[in-house]
Parts: C-alpha cells; sequence; structure tokens
C-alpha cells in the first residue's frame, strides 16, 4: 500500500471512533448529560473528522462537519442549550456524517437532499447564515493537503465572524536550539515537523540574534523558533518532542488561553493583556470584597468586559504592527478580537471560569486519550491463535503418549504435564480475548436503526441497551449486525403498537425495545425484547394455515405456535411495509444464527410483549462437536445441528425407492441417511440397527436422521480450514484435529442431507 | 525459471517415486518428514491421500506416483513427504525417498522431449543427467485438483 493510501485508511479507522465517540455523546446528552466534557468530545469528533477530511480534499465531508461544527461550538459555548429539540437534529446530522464518511471511504453516493435538508436545519439552531452547499461559507477555509510545516489556516480578513476552528486551548513554544543541538546531529525542522503532528501549528522564525555575516560563527546556533500550537496534545506530549534535545536547546512551553485570547505575536502585546487581565481580576474582587463599593458601577462585569474588549484590540494593533508576524496569525487575532466583541453582553467572570473548566477539561481528554491501547495486524493475532491452537492439540498428544506409556498418575512427569495442561489452558483463554471484542461496536449501531424505523411507522420508541461490555469474537460481531438489525426492525414494526393503542391499552405512549447481552455459562446471550403486543398467536396461526405451512387442523402448543415465524416465508404483517418485510423473515435471522454455532428462541406474553434470545458460542474458532465414527474414520457433527440421539430399532426403518430409507421417529417418517456411504467410506450400506443416528435438524427446520457406526462423546474442538490448502468438500464443514494428532472432518449437516436427498444413490466419492 | 540467476546455480531436491527419479526446485520445498496416516478426504480424486495435521494445519497429502500416472503407493513407515509450497497453498507429496539435493546450472536442465505422455506435458520442465540417471525436474503448479469443482456438490 502506498503511504498516502495507508494514511488514508488509518484517517477512515480513526473516522470510524469519531463518530462513535459522537454518536455515544450525543446520546449522552439526549440523555441529559450537560457535562462540558461530553460536549466538548462531541465537538472534538466532528473537529477531527473534519480536519482529516480537509488534508485529504473531501469537499463534501468538510463542507457538512463544517456545518455541524458550527451548531456544535454553539453548543459548548453555551448559546445554545442541548435540549430534546437540538439534539435531534444534531443526531440526524450524526447519521449523515457517518454517510458521507462512508461515501469518501467505499466511494458511492449519499443522498444529498437528506443532506442538505440538515445542514440547513443546523444553520436554522444557530441562526447563522451559512450555505452548507455553497462555496462562500468555505472560501475562506484554505487548506493545505498534507503539507508538513507549517500548515496553517489561513482566513481572509473579511471572512465571517463565525469560523471553523475555535480550538479549545493550545500551546506557545519558544525553541531556541543552542550549538551542541546541531553539534550532536540534531535538525530543527524535524523536530517542527514532529511537533506539527499533535495538531495544526504555526512557525515563527526569530531570527533577531543572527549576527552580520562577519561576526558569525559557523558553528553557532542563532535562530529561534516561535510556534503555536493548537489541538488537544498534553504539555507532556510536546516536551516529549524535544525529549532528546532537552539539554541542549532552551525551551519554553506556555498554554495557551481557550477561547477569545490569542497567541500574543508580540511580547508587548503579551504583557498588556497579562496586564489588563489581573487588573480586570483585581476589579472582580474588589467589587466582590466591597459589596458597598459596587454600588458605585453597578456592572463591574460590563466593565472587564470593556478592558477585555480593549485588550482584545490592543493584540490585534500589535500583530500587524509586528513584522514577523504572520499574516494568519494577525488575520486569526481579528477574526477572534471581533468573535469576542460579540460575546461582550456574556458576564466576564463565567467566562472567565469556563476558560479554566476548559483547560481542566483539557487535561482529562489528555489523560482519557492515552489509554493503553495498541493496533495489532488482525493476521498476527491469527497465527499466535493458530499457534496456541498447536500447542493445545500438542499438550493433549504428550499427554496421550505418557498415558500409554503406562506412567504412573502420581509420577513426576504426570503432575508437570498436569502443570502444563493448565498453562496451555489459560494460554488459550487469554489469546483469545485478544480477539474478543464488546458486543458495544454492534449496539452502537443500533440507536440510529431505531431513530430511522420510529420515524418511518411513527412509532415512538426508547432503545434501552444493556450489558454493552460484553465481549466476544471479533466475527462474531462481524456477523451479529445483520440478524440484529433485522429483530430490532421486526420489534419496532410488529412489536410494538402504535402510541394511540399503547394509550388505550394503559401503556407509555413511548414503546420499549431493550438490547441485552451477557456471559452465560461460556456462551454470550443476546435478547432483544419489546413491550408491546406480545405474538398474536391466532393470526400467526391461520397465516401458517393459509401458507400451508401447517395443517389446518394441527394442534399447536402456545410455544409451537410462537416457533412458526422462524418458518421460511412467514410475515406477519398484512401489508409488507418497507421496514421488515422484504421477502426474507425472520428464517434468515434464524438461519444467519445457526450458521454462527447459536441457538434462538422465543418467548411472548399477549399484552405485555416477546423477548428474542440468542445464545452464541463466544469464539468461531471452537465449536461443540460430537465425535462419532462412520467407516473407520473419525467425524464431528456439530451440536447446534443435533436434537436428539436415537438407537434405530428394525421395526422403525422403512426402505423406500431403490435405496433410500426412512426411520420412524415418533410417527412420523424422516429420511435416514447413512453417513459413511454417502462419504463413500463404505460401500454397502449399514444395518441401521447395528448402528446410532443422530436426528438432526437441517438449514430450513426440515430433518433428517444421519446414521453412524458409533458415538465417541462430546468434545469441544478447534475448527482448521480445509479450503485453506485444499479445497471445499461437499458434505463437509471444515476439519479439526484431535487428541491423537489426527485430523477428523467437521460435517456439515445441510449439504450431506441435501445430497442424499438430490442423488439416488449419492456415492459422492465417485462424483470426483 | 529464466529470472533466476542461471550462473550462480540453483539447487534441487531429487527423490525417488518407483523406479523413477525426480527433482523440484528447493526453495519451494518447506520440509520433509515421514509419512503420518492420513485422514481420507470424501470425493477426491484417486491421488489425493487424505489430510494430515502439520502442526496444526490441514495439510493435504498427494501419492505423486498415482499423480504422475506410476500407479499408487502402499505408504509404509519408509515414506516420506515432501512439504512444498505451491502458489499460496501448502501441500505433502507422498514419495518414496528423498535421494539427493543437487547444484545444477540452468544449462545442464535439457529440455524435455516430445513424448505422448499427458503428464509428461503437464509435469516436466526439463531433463537431468545426473551420474548417469536420468532425474525428471518437474514442476508442481498442477498437483493439486482444481479448487473450483463447486458443481460437483
Amino acid at each position: 500500500m502506498d503511504p498516502m493510501a495507508e494514511i488514508k485508511a488509518t484517517f477512515f479507522q480513526e473516522c470510524e471512533e469519531q463518530l462513535a465517540e459522537l454518536e455515544s455523546g450525543l446520546l449522552a446528552m439526549e440523555g441529559g448529560d450537560t457535562d462540558t466534557e461530553t460536549v466538548n468530545a462531541v465537538f472534538r469528533a466532528v473537529h477531527s473528522v473534519k480536519g482529516g477530511a480537509g488534508a485529504f480534499g473531501l469537499d463534501d465531508l468538510v463542507r457538512f462537519a463544517h456545518v455541524f461544527e458550527t451548531t456544535l461550538d454553539e453548543v459548548r459555548a453555551g448559546r445554545l442549550a442541548a435540549t430534546p429539540e437540538v439534539v435531534k437534529p444534531l443526531l440526524r446530522s450524526a447519521d449523515v456524517l457517518a454517510d458521507l464518511v462512508r461515501a469518501a471511504r467505499d466511494g458511492g453516493e449519499v443522498d444529498q437532499g437528506r443532506c442538505d435538508a440538515c445542514a440547513a436545519e443546523l444553520s436554522a439552531l444557530t441562526g447563522i447564515e451559512e450555505a452548507a452547499d455553497g462555496d462562500d461559507g468555505m472560501g475562506d477555509l484554505d487548506f493545505q493537503p498534507m503539507a508538513a510545516a507549517p500548515v496553517a489556516l489561513d482566513f481572509e480578513l473579511d471572512a465571517p465572524a463565525v469560523e471553523a476552528v475555535p480550538e479549545t486551548a493550545g500551546w506557545s513554544v519558544r525553541f531556541k536550539p543552542r550549538p551542541e543541538l546541531y553539534a550532536k546531529a540534531n535538525e530543527s525542522v524535524l523536530l517542527l515537523r514532529e511537533l506539527a503532528r499533535l495538531g495544526e501549528i504555526e512557525v515563527e522564525l526569530d531570527a533577531a540574534d543572527l549576527p552580520l555575516l562577519s561576526e558569525l560563527e559557523p558553528e553557532g546556533a542563532y535562530l529561534a523558533w516561535n510556534i503555536r500550537l493548537r489541538g488537544s496534545a498534553s504539555e507532556a506530549d510536546v516536551r516529549e518532542v524535544f525529549e532528546f534535545v532537552d539539554a541542549d536547546c532552551e525551551l519554553e512551553v506556555h498554554a495557551l488561553g481557550a477561547d477569545g485570547e490569542p497567541m500574543p505575536t508580540a511580547a508587548e502585546a503579551e504583557l498588556d493583556i497579562a496586564a489588563l487581565l489581573s487588573m480586570a481580576q483585581a476589579a472582580v474582587e474588589g467589587a466582590a470584597a466591597e459589596p458597598a463599593a459596587a454600588q458605585e458601577s453597578e456592572t463591574p462585569e460590563a466593565d472587564i468586559a470593556a478592558i477585555l474588549a480593549a485588550a482584545q484590540a490592543e493584540a490585534t494593533e500589535a500583530a500587524p504592527a509586528a513584522d514577523t508576524a504572520p499574516a494568519a496569525a494577525s488575520a486569526q487575532s481579528n477574526r477572534r478580537a471581533g468573535e469576542d466583541r460579540r460575546k461582550v453582553d456574556a458576564p466576564f467572570a463565567g467566562d472567565d471560569k469556563r476558560t479554566e473548566k476548559k483547560l481542566d477539561d483539557l487535561a482529562k481528554a489528555a489523560a482519557t486519550a492515552t489509554a493503553p491501547t495498541i493496533r495489532v495486524d488482525l493476521d498476527r493475532v491469527d497465527r499466535l491463535i493458530d499457534l496456541v491452537g498447536e500447542l493445545v492439540i500438542n499438550q493433549a498428544m504428550l499427554a496421550q503418549r505418557v498415558t500409554e506409556a503406562g506412567l504412573a498418575r502420581a509420577s513426576s512427569v504426570a503432575m508437570g504435564l498436569d502443570e502444563l495442561e493448565q498453562l496451555t489452558r489459560e494460554i488459550q483463554d487469554s489469546v483469545m480475548a485478544i480477539r474478543a471484542q464488546p458486543v458495544k461496536s454492534v449496539f452502537q449501531r443500533m440507536p440510529r436503526l431505531v431513530r430511522e424505523v420510529a420515524s418511518i411507522t411513527g412509532k415512538q420508541v426508547r432503545l434501552i441497551t444493556e450489558g454493552e461490555g460484553t465481549e466476544v469474537d471479533k466475527t462474531v460481531i462481524e456477523r451479529l449486525t445483520d440478524p440484529l438489525t433485522h429483530m430490532i426492525r421486526n420489534a419496532i414494526d410488529h412489536g410494538l403498537e402504535s402510541p394511540e393503542k399503547r394509550v388505550a391499552a394503559g401503556k407509555n405512549p413511548e414503546g420499549a425495545v431493550k438490547l441485552s447481552a451477557a456471559h452465560r455459562s461460556g456462551r454470550i446471550v443476546i435478547e432483544v425484547a419489546d413491550d408491546g403486543g406480545g405474538i398474536n398467536r391466532e393470526r400467526v396461526k391461520q397465516i401458517a394455515i393459509d401458507k400451508a405451512l401447517i395443517a389446518a387442523d394441527a394442534v399447536l402448543t402456545d410455544e409451537e405456535v410462537d416457533n412458526l415465524i422462524f418458518l421460511p416465508g412467514f410475515s406477519t404483517a398484512s401489508t409488507v411495509s418497507d421496514i421488515s418485510g422484504r421477502g426474507v423473515g425472520m428464517d434468515v435471522v434464524k438461519r444467519s444464527i445457526l450458521d454462527l454455532g447459536g441457538r434462538i428462541s422465543i418467548t411472548s406474553r399477549p399484552g405485555l410483549g416477546s423477548t428474542f434470545s440468542m445464545s452464541l458460542p463466544l469464539t468461531l474458532a471452537v465449536l461443540d462437536g460430537m465425535v462419532v465414527t462412520a467407516g473407520q474414520q473419525t467425524l464431528v457433527a456439530p451440536l447446534t445441528a443435533i436434537i436428539e440421539t436415537l438407537q434405530p430399532k428394525r421395526a422403525d426403518v422403512h426402505s423406500l425407492g431403490g435405496s433410500a430409507r426412512v426411520i420412524s421417529i415418533r410417527g412420523a417418517y424422516v429420511p435416514l441417511v447413512d453417513v459413511g456411504l454417502s462419504l463413500g467410506y463404505r460401500a454397502e450400506p449399514m444395518d441401521a440397527e447395528q448402528g446410532v443416528a443422530l436426528l438432526i435438524e437441517s438449514e430450513g427446520g426440515s430433518r433428517a436422521v444421519l446414521l453412524f457406526d458409533a458415538i465417541q462423546g462430546q468434545r469441544q474442538v478447534v475448527i482448521k480450514s480445509l479450503e485453506a490448502n485444499y479445497r471445499r468438500v461437499p458434505g463437509i464443514a471444515a476439519a479439526t484435529i484431535l487428541g491423537d494428532g489426527r485430523v477428523a472432518l467437521i460435517l456439515d449437516v445441510d449439504t450431506l442431507v441435501a445430497a442424499s436427498r438430490t442423488a439416488e444413490a449419492p456415492k459422492l466419492l465417485q462424483a470426483g | 525459471m529464466s529470472e533466476a540467476a542461471t550462473q550462480a546455480g540453483r539447487e534441487l531436491i531429487s527423490f525417488r517415486v518407483g523406479a523413477q527419479e525426480f527433482c523440484v526446485d528447493i526453495m519451494e520445498v518447506r520440509e520433509i518428514r515421514g509419512w503420518t496416516p492420513a485422514t481420507a478426504l470424501p470425493q477426491a480424486p484417486e491421488f489425493v491421500r487424505g489430510v494430515i495435521n502439520l502442526r496444526g494445519a490441514v495439510l493435504p497429502i498427494v501419492d505423486l506416483g498415482a499423480r504422475l500416472g506410476l500407479g499408487t503407493a502402499e505408504p509404509t513407515a519408509r515414506h516420506v513427504i515432501i512439504v512444498a509450497q505451491v502458489q499460496n497453498q501448502v501441500v505433502g507429496l507422498l514419495v518414496d525417498a528423498v535421494s539427493d539435493i543437487l547444484t545444477v546450472t540452468d544449462d545442464m536442465i535439457q529440455p524435455t522431449p516430445d513424448v505422448a505422455s499427458e503428464m509428461v506435458r503437464a509435469f516436466v520442465r526439463g531433463l537431468l543427467a545426473i551420474d548417469g540417471r536420468m532425474v525428471s525436474f518437474i514442476s508442481l503448479d498442477r498437483v493439486l485438483p482444481e479448487r473450483e469443482l463447486d458443481h460437483a456438490a
């Protein structure tokens, strides 16, 4: 991958994280969280997306993020209250932003109308005229794609007052190398570049010490740099850049004030502002200390604000006066001064406090940002898991050999081996834990879905999530999204009643859908529960009869009726809506859960709601299987497909047609599949009475009985790919390695049964 | 193989299948190990012996004799499996014995004479004369059956 594409990939990866952060922050705000840190986190997320997008020239994304950010800034500054009326459009905007990011990543189109509508809604909130799709709002924003240093935002002097990058704070760094720094082969520009990675920097060269050529020491160091770094880097981050040259330079690091305090471009201006600020502070203190005096000047805040404004103006004037000041900086001071003039009405004391708070928050953010995680290539983790799998098998083989060698259980070798076993199990668990991820990443997508489905159906829905931190294998998580999406859609579309009906039934008009996850006996259980009307069993049964899925006179238990909805081709919606009625029903959900080695069940109480419960394995790397023997070969049948084991009786087995056989189970005739024969391990069909049989349910709910020679037992096996070095084999899902080191094949029950159904005498071995 | 250095020479591993001697490029060989019983695969061509466990990976075993049309082997403990990398797959080749490592230059490899055998055209890249013995230099690209056999299901 070329470096640019790699950086871009990282950007999109980070975007996903930022979007997740954005959404959870907004949801917290919707839930009434008014913590400044939450608002800041939300703002930061949008800002980072915008910044990155600018660097890659993703204009659509930048434009929308810009409008979004402007609105958020209003919220952050306290000018816009985070009421539900405000947060809802913000959440919708987050969805649009996510769409834009994905469109930028994968190509493809976004709904421009929706995007514009959202932008208009946002602008309406702030009351600031800013066209989302025109260039006028953005013309003054000139990102320099991927420049090393200095990266500066260039603002026109007559730009609109509200601008995109009102940073919380930053650092002012003065860096003056001594000759030793260069003598040790360090390079200033590299340090500056390093600094540029922490945020946007503006670098100003201070060449005041440069002597005349005649006095110039060739190996001396005369230059210094004043750097203004914007962004959320901590002081430690900044100092770390200079870590190796610390002793060989003069380094000053000062915090930049938050909104309104510009980086002084001339030293005098800094002094002046500091002096004025302290005067202002003194005035406030004075006013507080002498309430009587306060009567003389009714509004000390106004005075202070005036002083402050004057200070700003002075700074603004000072900036262009200083020859060395970069134009961008002066423009920014100007803009900020303008912004502050509008803020003069705001009580100063409050403003000041907010500034302090923001610095606190910034420190907090820096603390959380350094959470000790690393990005690791998934391949490396998988390789490690493979190796540990080998270790486990090896250990089992060793144990078997020690037993075979006749060593006593109490011998030191056997005891050492026991310890080894324990250690290997622990290593295996820890390695599996690396791949495990909290289900949060899937759960986080659901609020958006709920919003969309709720608005389409006109229902009021509250989504409650529980157990987001429950961990499960990454692959399971990836494959959970679709079935979960479908189930949530179903719960809202079919489960919940309309608000009127709910009120009539004496319920809260707002329906609740609860999504929860928990670990239970080595599996993860995910539940989707609604507090709707429950399954209308009369109707379900009638539909099943109408669609000829069951006999008209069938007598079914409530549970059996509930499970009818999992039948292929079943859909309870009387009109096919575009939400859940897509010709795919709960049968698809059930199949995807079964594919994951899971089970799904349903409980429903009329008037109180339904609960779908899924139980899934924690990892796809291992499988619970039944180890069986068919014609000398050891095979593994996935436990999830097995309903029961049986001992066929001669009287129950009947020949049907040429070589096909059926077996009668409690009055129903089920096809009998001789596995040894099907797989070509045996030439002649075996006597059913000599073997054991497994009643299995295959995809789509049809049943079959598999005939084997013997059952060895139930075991957890590690799944190994057969396709990696060979190819797909019909009737075989994968392979595994047993304790004796031999490879055993894992049956693909569905294709096995399907093959026996199509071929009169399915001798698969000869087909190849 | 013209991209390989011609003057420096290349190393080949030679082995015996039945009465004939063959060799493959040493760079294609990962390891050599003894025979262990394989698990038979359903719907496999006759020359695929089955699969074995190679330190946790499932390795298909090709009976090279059967593949080259020389008849199937009855594997014993003395048989050898050459683990070779073929494109992006790893495959085990069942042979009678590994005989030698040959260092040859490209000009020692004679072009394959035109013979009617399908096997020769598919696998033999050239012939070598080593101490009066004829060693066929073979390519492993086609030892495994085609991957796409989905229609057979």
